[in-house]
């Protein structure tokens, strides 16, 4: 098993770089793409740059195509159906708060990013985006400790919960934290479905499939399908923090491992993006 | 114009001149237009002006308390409209008090006491009603910086407002022209002639002082004046002068050219507040603000008056500092910004749950805050949220509500440091389950303490704060649906509870008359942290204990009524002083059996619940 395990580790670095480097192309779309926001842009021209971005550099297929939220659907105030999360016409207006989020699949790798912004000033925003640092260093801590991804859950939940937010990744599909990714075959016709690649459904079907015979699952969820300790693997986490109209998330990819090395075990795939230079930034500010 | 305008007579005079209540006030003398008028100033001269206009039947003395508590922030000004008070009267008085002649003389008055920069201007009742005038007429445009209007619509608008409803008469808008109809009954009583004069110098004067104090609970003291029989008689002649001629032909443009903040009363008997409904049209920049007062608010409630004039000349005075204002995150219902804007609101258990999301709420609608808990971080970090969200000021203290002596002491510390509470929120509960006998009489003492003594503590505190002050106030206490629903299950804990909604009524029936609100709040289940802490008697194995508040906390999740919308029926239960507020669907039915049918639920009480 521990050679095995090795094994799997020695031949992941190279593949790592790939996932690494398309989490990196989704980054700097979302950048780019925030960048070029402007007061009365709509969510679904905002959705249209990321894709239009992406198309550019070589994506042709998707774990989903991107997202464009802005206001307080940050926060998904009064979502009640999943057809609420796709983009809408409304309008960016000075200070509100906006979060982009997608999954393409570039080279057969997948990367699922949100990126959180606010069209000029809003603390609220800040203290949100400040706040999710903390989320980012229990999670980890907790992984490389082993603890049932359900219980993880609930940690992360009593923190907004002391923090003041509401948690607001409860209202994604199944309420996940998080999700698995992998590799995805490249094919010539990448069809989606409800804003999904068929090719990643697909892949997180079959994992959903064995996961149930062995005792876990791809979806990181509250519910006791994910009473189970973490599943080696990448996993792409999402903690969402909602304030009264306001909502703030990140998503990147955790690894997985099965080595014993606590440092080895689990580690954020990438440690330079947007965010976490953000809270750097400011902790040498301050 | 400047012919006219007012040349200072009599030089500055102090002491025993000046009038009651206004002590140490510089008087002066303005003449105008064939008149004499009595100025009055306070406060440093080189400090923005603020100048009061009074109303009807009034002298410049019903400003005093108000004066007061600006003087040391402004130049404040006073002054008797002509025919009042110490000022002259027009000779002949038919056509001496037409708008026009109002404004010569608060032009007037303006250029003596402040030259060179434009004035605030401040008006109630008739003060009101002619300031709309000067701000709404060209020639006195660059005169005004900020006007604050209360108790007095501009009589164009008026006009506008009746012919709108007449032209289109929906029942709604006939609704409320007769509604103001009625409350105009003096109006038209003044307009019959010599009745009104001889009533006020006989025996309506000499009882109008006991009818204020009953009728409008204005506090006795030294106001009404002695001028106020002729002030009274005199100033009819506003009223035959202006309202015909003004309502029949209102003003097409009586816009306004500088900012203005309306406080409405929202008990006034003599104005509906529809009237204001149309104002955004004819005010570019306008706040709202109301008041749950009566009709004298200059005189009941001077503490949030001269808070609120002294935020808005602050404010217009330095544009910067009001666009430094934090947008609000969320959408904030405008009664709410308008009840609650500025006022000090003071919630215990304010680190979690309820108590957290009530805070937020009052937060957002611009109210300063003070968050009160056990937990000193979680208090701490509510009040840091309160400030980013629109709160001006936010505090957090760290007190046992159920420690008598740390309550007063926190009592006394907010008066001195924070000022009196408006808003009381008695929040802070805990949960106790399990069968009566199975419950010890420490864990009775412990829910007993902290659910019933400690709002005992919080309204007899910060109660007595409220009555003392004499302007107001609201106290909420939070009880819950167990206060009516018995059950098997929560003997303490509902005795708490329906102790505390006692407490509420009868405070309610005794506060009434000092114009304080008692509501008592019934959540029922909510999704909120008293199920992680909840004790269970006869539960004496830890984990035991902790399995079961997971079970619990895990039911309540699913139920997952969240806290904000708790706090949004608290807001609207003092918005409307709503004595006794179920919430959650299962706390409605819950009081209306209690009613109907008792004994359903003392059949539900006997349902015994899994362990």
């Amino acid at each position: 098993m521990t050679s095995a395990g090795t094994a799997v580790t020695r031949e992941l670095t190279a593949e790592l770089r790939g996932f690494r480097d398309v989490q990196r192309l989704a980054y700097a779309c979302a950048e780019a793409v925030a960048a070029q926001l402007r007061p009365g842009v709509t969510e679904r021209e905002a959705a249209r740059m990321q894709r239009e971005w992406l198309y550019a550099r070589g994506v042709r297929d998707w774990f989903h195509r991107p997202f464009a939220w802005f206001g307080d659907r940050t926060a998904f105030v009064g979502f009640k159906v999943p057809l609420q999360f796709f983009p809408t016409n409304r309008r960016l207006e000075p200070g509100m708060p906006f979060i982009l989020d997608m999954a393409p699949v570039h080279r057969g790798h997948t990367a699922d990013v949100g990126y959180s912004g606010c069209l000029g000033l809003n603390p609220v925003h800040d203290k949100l985006l400040a706040d999710l640092r903390e989320h980012r260093e229990l999670i980890l801590r907790e992984v490389r400790e082993r603890r049932p991804l359900r219980e993880i859950y609930q940690d992360v939940d009593r923190l907004m919960v002391r923090q003041g937010y509401a948690n607001r990744h409860r209202a994604y599909p199944f309420g996940v934290i998080a999700h698995k990714i992998d590799r995805v075959k490249e094919r010539r016709w990448s069809p989606t479905l409800f804003g999904f690649g068929t090719q990643a459904l697909k892949g997180l079907a079959s994992d959903a499939l064995h996961g149930h015979r062995e005792g876990w699952s791809p979806l990181w969820s509250p519910y006791t399908f994910s009473d189970h300790p973490p599943r080696p693997g990448l996993w792409a986490v999402e903690p969402h923090l909602g304030f009264r109209g306001t909502g703030a998330k990140f998503e990147e990819i955790l690894v997985v491992t099965d080595s014993r090395d606590p440092e080895q075990s689990a580690f954020w795939l990438d440690d330079d993006l947007p965010h976490v230079r953000r809270w750097n930034e400011e902790g040498t500010a301050a | 114009m400047a012919g006219k305008t007012g040349e200072t007579v009599t030089g500055t005079k102090r002491g025993p001149a000046t009038a009651a209540g206004l002590d140490g006030a510089r008087e002066r003398r303005v003449r105008t237009g064939g008149i004499e008028l009595c100025v009055a100033e306070l406060g440093d001269p080189s400090r923005p002006t603020v100048l009061l206009v009074h109303g009807y039947p009034d002298s410049k003395e019903v400003w005093s308390e108000v004066a007061r508590r600006l003087a040391d922030r402004f130049h404040v000004v006073l002054y008797d409209v002509r025919g009042h008070g110490r000022s002259t009267a027009p000779v002949p008085l038919r056509g001496g008090f037409t708008l026009e002649k109002l404004t010569d003389d608060f032009l007037a008055v303006a250029d003596a006491v402040s030259p060179d920069r434009p004035v605030h201007l401040v008006g109630h009742d008739w003060g009101s009603v002619q300031s709309w005038e000067f701000v709404t007429v060209p020639r006195a445009e660059g005169r005004i910086a900020s006007f604050t209007s209360m108790s007095g619509p501009s009589l164009d608008h008026f006009g506008h407002w009746i012919k709108s409803r007449m032209t289109r008469p929906t029942p709604r808008r006939v609704g409320q022209l007769l509604g103001q109809g009625a409350k105009s009954w003096y109006v038209y009583l003044l307009h019959t002639p010599v009745l009104p004069e001889l009533a006020w110098r006989g025996p309506l004067g000499k009882r109008w002082p006991r009818l204020l104090e009953r009728l409008e609970r204005v506090p006795a003291g030294d106001y009404p004046t002695s001028s106020l029989p002729s002030d009274a008689a005199h100033g009819a002649w506003l009223y035959r002068d202006n309202v015909r001629s003004r309502l029949a032909r209102p003003r097409a443009d009586a816009f306004a050219h500088a900012p203005v903040q309306l406080i409405t009363p929202t008990g006034d008997a003599f104005l509906s507040e529809r009237l204001y409904d149309d104002l955004a049209h004819w005010v570019p920049d306008l706040t709202r603000r109301t008041l749950p007062a009566k009709h004298w608010v200059p005189r009941t409630r001077p503490d949030q008056l001269a808070a609120w004039i002294a935020e808005f000349v602050e404010a217009n005075e330095d544009p910067a500092a009001r666009a430094a204002k934090p947008a609000a995150a969320g959408t904030v219902r405008p009664a709410y910004a308008e009840r609650f804007g500025g006022r000090l609101v003071l919630v215990t258990g304010a680190a979690s749950g309820i108590g957290r999301a009530t805070t937020f709420a009052f937060a957002e609608a611009g109210a300063r805050v003070v968050a009160v808990d056990r937990d000193a971080e979680g208090a701490a970090r509510t009040a840091e949220m309160s400030r980013l969200i629109g709160a001006p000021e936010a505090w957090a203290e760290t007190v046992d509500v159920a420690d008598e002596q740390a309550m007063e002491k926190l009592a006394a510390r907010v008066a001195s440091e924070y000022g009196v509470v408006d808003v009381l929120v008695n929040n802070a509960g805990i949960g106790l389950t399990g069968a009566f006998l199975d419950t010890t009489s420490e864990e009775w003492k412990r829910v007993l303490d902290v659910n019933l003594w400690g709002v005992i503590h919080g309204c007899r505190v910060f109660g007595a704060q409220m009555a003392e002050r004499g302007q107001g106030g609201h106290i909420v206490n939070t009880a819950s649906a167990a206060a009516f629903q018995p059950s098997r299950a929560l003997p303490a804990y509902s005795t708490s509870k329906a102790a505390v909604l006692m407490l509420s009524e009868c405070l309610r029936a005794e506060l009434a008359e000092q114009g304080i609100g008692v509501s008592a709040i019934c959540p029922g289940i909510v999704n909120t942290g008293i199920t992680s802490t909840a004790r269970f008697a006869g539960v004496t194995d830890p984990a035991e204990e902790k399995r079961r508040q997971q079970k619990v906390s895990r039911l309540y999740g699913l139920r997952n009524y969240p806290p904000e919308k708790v706090a949004d029926a608290i807001l609207r239960a003092v918005l409307r002083d709503e004595a006794v507020v179920p919430v959650t669907p299962e706390a409605r039915g819950a009081h209306l059996l209690s009613r109907l049918s008792p004994r359903m639920l003392r059949a539900l009480a006997r349902v015994k619940p899994p362990a």
